[in-house]
């Protein structure tokens, strides 16, 4: 048995047919040996996932490929009758999806959907199938496997669910398990389990992983080699040490540097221009040719061939024909013009404050509807955000952070608490007050696809908010600030008389950031804006978001779980669990001297894009409680792994460890 | 000129979706959709044999008093379609007759040249009474007249055809000869291959019945003498018009009180849902026996009031359609209520209330044009229910007036009909073989409808 388990060489594959099919996959190479964690990176629409589907003959309907060969393990698994290649899909080789909450059938038991994959590939029977999904259960870390099994999807957690997924791969014990964005879905701390879980799961079956991500974070926790794709192509391959030491292609460089960091928070973030080509297009020269800083006369005329460089490092890019010296200045990031659009001033007038503000749902049940209980979204949540200042609003999904942006600007009424903007308290507003008022304060969604009317023309949605507060004389003069609106966030004038759809995810935000600012609003609550967008796209809407409020002295409320864009973006952090801000502070104190468990715990699940540096991993057990019932005491005690019985009493008091610094946590010293 | 109700109700509707296609023609959001029909070849079919229906519905629906010979206006009431088909109307005969007999269907005594008397079956007074010698002579007379309406049929479809053709050569500016390869290569955007060819089978079936119906009855004449062809080409209008108007009559409240209830929510969605509970708890059947009874009783009362018997079906028929309406709206307004309630936590709906837009602006603009589809896709799906509601309301004889045609009056007087021996059978032929090609193509074009306006079956194309 050799050590190469699976060899896919020139594999194209191709949707439609006619006279311009789209290539989505056009000459991928791979090997992947057993044992060893394989990325496959990239951005939306590289072709990553129809790399897999390729190889695991899955493709949708009008897909085909049409030239290449996938071996597994010597076999040509392209020339297998479909029959046999059933028994290899499950059998030797699964596969696990991005979204474990539309994987599982509803309507049956976990058990049995497993028992179900138990069934096709071990010849057991009764009593034995139980024991085997029980098992299974228990190797994907579930507790209490025996239980778990009958309950049904809806009772699990989206963590579980994916536990569910590897498990149900596993039942046929394969040798190579493809992973397609296992945990884009899932929270960092759920995320860090669940990787850590793929991580063991690997050793002990002596799996091998194709792992398809976006993150580079992922990819340097979890794998051993990986490949870089770029418009159906693989542009670079590398041991994952390698290619964090030094990336090759230019894209890779990129993606490296339009991530958002720290370091980088007095610099606007470099940003790939342009997007990735159509892939029904005939390429001449070098697909990422026109998008490249690098790029010199022959990229655009000649196909760029495969380079191999040392140690199983190869590079598509016509920069490295010739081992010559431009290798080692290459490396050098692209210095961008650097502004420092930020000045620091902490004595700036409070703009918005929120104290105590709460937000209930009730929970009706039985036949007159009583109230039996309440969902507390938000459980008295206190904050304030200076003017010209960006407070971010960290926490896992279901913590409630939506609700709060939500609550603030009144589109859901909350239960109790105040939210005074600029003097004036939100909550007793009268309707026609609070309509005027709402110029001043303005909110990006994350979905930027389901924020626009798809009915609507672009020039209509931008002007929407002017209409409504007459902003502008007359039609005319409203137009001519879209227009200017347009231009300001970067997009093309020609724009408003199209419709949203015809616009890329980046584009679309712009346009929703345009919307906002059509009011002149001096508060803007953004909404997770950039968790929907790929990493290049993400760093042109955080540039923007940065210029525009150094131009016009915005605040932002920026609601997000992504840790790396809070420490770009933010002055202040506030980390929220299960309705309540559980620390706050400006961002070097919370990043860098978390105070919380929690905090530390969300810091250091965080996957961090450089494969050397080694962590204290702090292990979160279990999922977020409901917010119907949260825990008695301290919410986090069932989690935290400092809690002792007195977190179960009541709920800590708030600790000042300095002017800005403050945490909710019994073990904290002043 | 005389203008029933129904009558501006239907160049009401007409002016609507006149309206309502220059409106789509401008938006693309609505063009998309409507191309993807046209580009089924059975949609494109469809709409072919569903505009003959139209076409006749509509001219059947321009009243007017006719004039004596000598221009003194009369009291009947008579349509443009009645006059164009002037000879079908007028040639009655005395009772039964089969499809293209020449003598009567039951046997009476005829008085002979000489006097005498003998029992038989007389020669019809319209009915191949050109025909000296029917035994002999009518097969022959029938096939020529088949094959001249064929053949005149297909004239005019060349002519029709060649027209299209070159207006499409010069729209999309290519040669004639190459756009013809194109098409009978079946290689165009469009299907319109399929549409010439829908197109010239309807206008040789049509041109067949032309030259042949003013000779003989084609589909037999029923009990009066009246030709049943006639009978079924004039109940083209009331099916239509029951298929369409009830829908006009209840699409305003559905939609309305579905997206208000959706929208508002509160105690508003609270009444709106107790209203619509209510209503479809009641059978349907029972509320419009009721309401048809008592507007009978109203009708014979105030008998005065109506100037002539077309007035007073007329009218019944605009009841019916309300009352079906009113019947009927209650699912279309649980669709639109559950979209209503999913597009107000949409992000768009959202970011507009923290505009401050008004609720007003937000249904009509927001919610309104996102909904259209479903509503649009249910008036499809409704219309061809709607026509075999009336069918089996007449049958129960709480339909339409006894004195309009309609199909489901043509089945209820089969009833007896089948029962008579020996058996009358084309009348009951002749109205489901249009009511089932009414009802078949405007199924079928329905689910072209859905499948081009439904969002969820659109994004796996």
């Amino acid at each position: 048995m050799s050590d190469l388990l699976l060899r896919v060489s020139n594999l194209k594959t191709v949707i439609g047919s006619g006279d311009s099919p789209v290539r989505v996959v056009d000459g991928l190479d791979l090997e992947i040996r057993r044992g060893e964690t394989f990325t496959l990176l990239g951005e939306s629409g590289c072709g990553k996932s129809m790399s897999a589907l390729s190889i695991m003959r899955l493709l949708p309907m009008g897909g085909h490929i049409i030239d290449g060969t996938v071996e597994l393990d010597g076999v040509d698994l392209l020339k297998l009758p479909e029959q046999e290649m059933r028994r290899v899909r499950g059998g030797r080789m699964a596969m696990i999806f991005q979204e474990p909450m539309t994987s599982l059938n509803p309507v049956m038991s976990v058990g049995k959907q497993i028992a179900e994959s138990v069934q096709l590939h071990d010849n057991l029977r009764g009593a034995a199938i139980t024991k085997r999904v029980v098992e299974l259960l228990d190797d994907v870390g579930i507790p209490d496997p025996e239980r778990r099994a009958q309950e049904y999807p809806h009772q699990l957690s989206g963590g579980m669910k994916q536990r569910v997924m590897i498990a149900m791969a596993l039942a046929g014990r394969p040798e190579l398990l493809i992973a397609d964005e296992p945990t884009t879905a899932l929270d960092v701390t759920i995320q860090a389990q669940v990787l850590e879980l793929m991580g063991r799961l690997k050793r002990e079956y002596g799996m091998a992983i194709l792992q398809i991500t976006h993150d580079l974070g992922v990819v340097a926790e979890s794998s051993d080699h990986l490949a870089v794709m770029y418009a159906g192509q693989v542009v670079e391959r590398a041991s994952c040490r390698g290619f964090f030491n030094k990336p090759l292609h230019p894209y890779s460089q990129k993606l490296f540097d339009s991530l958002p960091t720290e370091q980088k928070r007095d610099r606007p973030l470099s940003v790939i221009k342009g997007t990735v080509p159509p892939l029904d297009s005939q390429f001449i020269g070098c697909r990422f040719a026109d998008r490249c800083d690098h790029v010199f006369d022959r990229c655009r005329s000649e196909v760029p061939q495969w380079d191999l460089l040392s140690e199983g490092q190869g590079v598509r890019c016509h920069l490295y024909d010739q081992i010559d010296p431009k290798v080692g200045t290459l490396c050098l990031p692209t210095e961008t013009v650097v502004e420092p659009c930020e000045q620091e001033k902490r004595d700036k007038p409070t703009l918005l404050s929120v104290s105590d503000l709460k937000v209930h749902f009730p929970i009706y049940k039985g036949l007159f509807k009583r109230t039996v209980g309440a969902v507390k979204a938000v459980d008295g949540l206190s904050l304030a955000i200076k003017e010209g200042r960006t407070l971010a609003l960290v926490g896992e999904s279901g913590c409630g952070k939506t609700t709060v942006g939500k609550a603030i600007l009144q589109l859901i009424r909350p239960t109790a608490g105040s939210a005074k903007f600029d003097g004036d308290e939100l909550t007793q507003l009268s309707r026609s007050a609070l309509r005027t008022r709402r110029r001043d304060m303005q909110i990006i969604f994350q979905d930027p696809v389901s924020s626009m009317n798809p009915r609507m023309l672009v020039g209509d949605i931008v002007a929407e908010g002017m209409v409504a507060q007459s902003i502008g004389v007359d039609h005319a003069d409203r137009q001519e600030r879209v227009e200017r609106l347009l231009e300001q966030v970067g997009l093309p004038v020609s724009a408003i008389n199209r419709y949203p759809h015809e616009f890329s995810g980046g584009q679309r935000q712009r346009i929703c950031i345009a919307r906002a600012l059509a009011v002149n609003p001096r508060l803007i609550i953004c909404d997770e804006p950039t968790s929907a967008l790929d990493v290049s796209v993400q760093a042109q809407i955080l540039n923007l978001l940065k210029s525009l409020q150094s131009e016009l002295g915005l605040s932002y409320l920026f609601i997000t779980h992504n840790i790396s864009v809070v420490a770009y973006l933010a002055h202040e952090v506030a980390v929220m669990y299960l309705g309540r801000i559980v620390e706050q502070g400006t961002v070097e104190e919370v990043l860098q001297t978390p105070a919380h468990p929690y905090t530390q715990a969300l810091l250091s699940a965080v996957p961090v894009p450089d494969p050397e540096r080694a962590k204290e991993r702090i292990h979160l057990q279990g999922d977020m409680p409901s917010p119907a019932v949260p825990p008695v005491g301290c919410h986090f005690h069932p989690r935290c792994p400092q809690a002792t019985d007195l977190c179960k009493q009541a709920y800590p008091d708030r600790v000042v460890l300095s002017d800005t610094h403050t945490v909710y946590c019994i073990h904290t010293e002043r | 000129m005389v203008l029933l109700s129904t009558d501006i109700l239907i160049f009401l509707l007409l002016a609507l979706a006149i309206g309502y296609a220059l409106y789509a023609r401008k938006h693309e959001h609505l063009r998309a959709p409507w191309s993807l029909v046209l580009r089924s070849k059975v949609g494109i079919s469809c709409m072919v044999v569903l505009s003959f229906y139209i076409l006749v519905g509509l001219l059947d629906s321009v009243h007017f008093h006719p004039t004596t010979k000598n221009g003194a206006p009369t009291g009947d009431v008579i349509s443009l379609f009645d006059h164009l088909v002037t000879p079908l109307r007028e040639q009655q005969e005395k009772t039964y007759s089969a499809p293209f007999a020449a003598h009567l269907y039951s046997k009476e005594s005829i008085d002979l040249p000489d006097g005498g008397q003998i029992r038989g079956y007389p020669r019809l007074q319209w009915g191949g009474a050109h025909l000296e010698d029917p035994q002999q002579m009518r097969l022959a007379d029938i096939l020529s007249r088949t094959l001249a309406g064929a053949f005149e049929g297909l004239l005019i479809w060349l002519i029709i055809a060649a027209a299209f053709v070159a207006r499409l050569a010069s729209r999309e500016s290519c040669s004639i000869g190459r756009l013809l390869h194109r098409l009978l290569d079946g290689r165009s955007e469009i299907p319109w291959h399929v549409m010439l060819y829908t197109l010239a089978i309807m206008l040789v079936l049509t041109f067949i019945a032309l030259n042949l119906a003013t000779h003989y009855h084609i589909m037999g004449t029923d009990k009066v003498g009246e030709d049943v062809f006639y009978q079924a080409l004039k109940s083209i209008r009331t099916g239509l018009v029951i298929g369409t108007l009830t829908t006009l009559v209840m699409l305003p409240a559905a939609v309305l009180l579905g997206i208000m209830a959706g929208y508002f929510r509160g105690w508003v969605d609270d009444v709106i849902q107790y209203i619509y509970t209510t209503l479809s708890s009641i059978p349907g059947v029972l509320l419009i026996a009721a309401a048809i009874l008592m507007l009978q009783v109203y009708m014979s009362n105030h008998a005065d009031e109506f100037n002539s018997l077309v007035e007073r079906a007329d009218l019944r028929l605009l009841f019916l359609c309300l009352i079906l309406g009113v019947t009927s709206w209650t699912g279309l307004c649980r669709l639109l209520r559950g979209e209503a309630m999913k597009l107000r936590e949409t992000d768009y709906v959202q970011a507009a209330t923290a505009f401050g837009v008004s609720h007003f602006t937000i249904i009509t603009r927001h919610i309104l044009p996102n909904v259209m589809h479903i509503v649009l896709i249910s008036l499809v799906l409704d219309f061809s229910g709607l026509v075999l509601a009336e069918a089996v309301l007449s049958y129960v004889n709480i339909g339409v007036d006894p004195t309009m045609n309609s199909w489901g009056n043509m089945i209820n007087s089969a009833r007896m009909e089948m029962a008579r021996e020996p058996v009358v059978w084309w009348s009951l032929v002749a109205a489901l073989l249009f009511m089932f090609t009414l009802v078949l193509s405007a199924n079928l074009f329905s689910d072209v409808v859905r499948d081009a306006f439904d969002p969820r079956l659109r994004q796996g194309k």
